[in-house]
């Protein structure tokens, strides 16, 4: 067969997993076809990697019983155990016998254990890529579901406030404190920085535009409007989505991991009532407290920026925002803070209550929980530009 | 605390089918627990012992049949019955599953301080006292991430037991411990139902554990999915003629037999 012994002379590669390496020789035979290989140490004369055991099995180019001499390997490891269970697979995969010589006792023992359960049918996970429009389905599948699940929750969570507000539900005062206490004053020095920054930003943008039409008092109508309606909720929200929105689902994933919610289930706790709900009336309650002082924040920011660039004193700038800021501008921002709460700390137990098992799902929680709360925060903004807009205020 | 009526059957499993979503669990279970029994579910590894466990106890809800306590269907019951259903048991979770915000002291309150209007100061010493049957006493303000893995189990313990349940229920109790704690926790169960006459249910696959506590007990085969054998283990050791049955209660060692 002289197409392998040219690869045999040629390859003086060696093949090297583990501890000891070990090559292969393909003995040249009689007939086209190979009946004998021999195993020996890495280097030895005329060895080459064992890869080639594959290739000549799968291309038939060996004869209905192949021998196997490992006389010559002096000492052997799991590369070399593993390589004759690969090909003795492929063999008897494709009808072949199989004898091997010469394999120490504890080697040949270990080739039987590893080949004495059959593979489990059905066990072995291949990886089936579906077609694109199955994949398309399913996922549209599982929004749907999603949307269920969340519509689920949403009434669980309706008829758990209605018992709270009627006083038959059993929710712990001292969890509502502590999570005020969280979401609330904790949050405050990065709700300053942010809301300040958001303010000196805010500024600088309109006086560098305002100053072309000699308008620069303008500058406190811009700052006061623009953090009042949509900043001061907003930066506050998203602030919230990723500090508190995230410690609900981490903490709620992994009351689910431990099975602390099937203890307080199964002691006839409700956890919508004993977990959620606290967390919820916390959050709707500090969220539109933090935009309030995420706007005046922001306004203060806004009047560095004046007094600095512009040369408009501070009283000046705060007659100026009397003018310009009206009261309902800064309802319809506690309004939109109000639902921003909520929907931030829904997203966020949801995520917490619907956390599989693992501490992988805990993170998957976060993730979503984060993802999903800023973009309801978006949407319902959107929203709200759209019906301020229908009407007229 | 066994109520002195009722007949004997204290929980019925019939016709229950269990599944996760479409995949099949466990299918065609039918059995009874006897009033003040030791009952030991058990089984290979991935055969739904602790998915039977979850049905029983009512965190999830079967796909068929019914699960009676005391003659009283658990899923046909309102929300109010089953709260009352589930003020009657104890539940010891593989893991403890204490609450880890609070103290063990805290967590063995909690349901007394729910179901019953006892003094602050009354539910206190309730809980040093269950506390210490299980061999925590001193440990009431400890939260449970500073105890070891088996105290926490034994703390679980001491909650499951707070409003002295008609009928206890252990996932997996010795999953975790060393042998000698184990031993302990069985003596523990034994004591427990001598004691108090409660009905214990006990899911494990640990065989000291099945023949030193069961009195009763179902075998469930993951291949056919659903019960192979029922009775007292040791019974079933003697005079089953299921080949799997006896090769688990033997640990494989007295196959021969069962031809």
């Amino acid at each position: 067969m002289g197409a392998s012994f040219g690869v045999v002379a040629a390859a003086n590669r060696t093949y090297s997993q583990g501890v000891m390496a070990f090559a292969v020789v393909v003995l040249p035979s009689a007939k086209s076809e190979i009946s004998e290989l021999r195993l020996v140490p890495a280097g030895a004369a005329g060895s080459q990697a064992p890869a080639v055991g594959f290739a000549l099995v799968t291309e038939g180019a060996v004869s209905a019983q192949l021998k196997i001499d490992c006389s010559g390997l002096t000492d052997w490891d799991s590369g070399a155990v593993a390589w004759l269970f690969k090909l003795q697979k492929a063999l008897l995969t494709t009808g072949r016998g199989f004898s091997v010589v010469g394999l120490p006792e504890s080697a040949r023992g270990l080739l039987e254990l590893a080949g004495s359960v059959p593979e489990r049918k059905g066990a072995r996970r291949t990886s089936s890529s579906d077609p694109f429009l199955v994949r398309v389905g399913r996922s549209a599948c599982e929004l749907w579901e999603g949307f269920f699940s969340w519509c689920d929750f949403i009434g669980e969570l309706v008829v758990a406030l209605g018992r709270t507000l009627r006083g038959k539900a059993r929710v712990p005062r001292r969890d509502i404190w502590l999570t005020i206490d969280e979401c609330g004053p904790s949050a405050l020095p990065i709700v300053t920085l942010i809301s300040v920054l958001v303010g000196v930003i805010l500024g600088f943008i309109g006086a560098q535009q305002l100053r072309q039409f000699g308008a620069e008092i303008y500058v406190a109508n811009l700052v006061g409007i623009a953090m009042v309606r949509e900043m001061g909720a907003i930066m506050a929200g998203i602030i919230m989505a990723g500090r508190t929105g995230a410690a609900f689902a981490a903490q709620l994933g992994t009351m689910q991991v431990n099975e602390e919610i099937d203890a307080l289930k199964t002691f006839g706790f409700s956890p919508m009532e004993y977990l959620v709900v606290p967390r919820m009336i916390a959050l709707i309650v500090m969220m539109p407290l933090l935009a309030l002082y995420a706007d005046v924040l922001g306004m203060l920011g806004g009047a560095i920026i004046s007094s600095l660039a512009l040369d408009i004193s501070l009283e000046r700038y705060v007659r100026q925002l009397a003018t310009g800021v009206f009261l309902k501008d800064v309802v319809i921002g506690v309004a939109k803070s109000c639902v921003f709460g909520i929907l931030i700390a829904s997203a966020g137990c949801l995520c917490g209550m619907r956390c599989g098992r693992s501490a992988s799902a805990v993170g998957l929680a976060v993730t979503s929980a984060v993802v999903s709360g800023i973009i309801a925060i978006v949407i319902s903004d959107a929203f709200f530009a759209a019906i301020c807009e229908a009407l007229g205020v | 605390m066994v109520m002195p009526m009722a007949s004997a059957d204290h929980i019925v499993v019939e016709n229950l089918t269990m599944k996760y979503g479409d995949f099949l669990i466990q299918k065609d279970l039918n059995f009874a627990i006897k009033r003040g029994d030791v009952f030991v579910i058990m089984g290979g590894s991935g055969c739904g012992k602790s998915t039977l466990l979850k049905h029983l106890i009512g965190l999830n809800s079967p796909a068929e049949g019914r699960v009676l306590y005391n003659g009283q269907s658990f899923w046909d019951s309102s929300m109010v019955e089953r709260e009352a259903l589930l003020r009657g048991m104890g539940i010891l979770y593989q893991k403890g599953a204490l609450w880890t915000s609070m103290t063990l002291a805290e967590n063995v309150s909690m349901p007394i301080r729910q179901y019953t209007k006892t003094s602050e100061r009354e539910i206190r010493e309730i809980a040093e006292y269950k506390l210490a049957l299980v061999g925590l006493a001193g440990f009431e303000d400890y939260f449970p991430s500073e105890i070891s893995g088996g105290m926490q189990k034994r703390a679980g313990l001491a909650r499951a037991m707070a409003l002295d349940p008609e009928v206890l229920f252990f996932d997996e109790p010795s999953a975790g411990l060393d042998p000698v704690s184990s031993k302990l926790l069985d003596d523990l169960i034994i004591e427990l139902n001598e004691s108090t006459g409660a009905t214990i249910v006990v899911v494990t696959h640990e065989l000291p554990s099945i023949f030193a506590i069961a009195k009763s007990s179902v075998f469930l085969d993951p291949d056919t999915k659903t019960m192979i054998a029922f009775g007292p283990p040791k019974e079933l050791l003697e005079k089953s003629n299921d080949p799997k049955v006896i090769e688990f209660l033997t640990r494989g060692e007295r196959q021969e037999r069962a031809a």
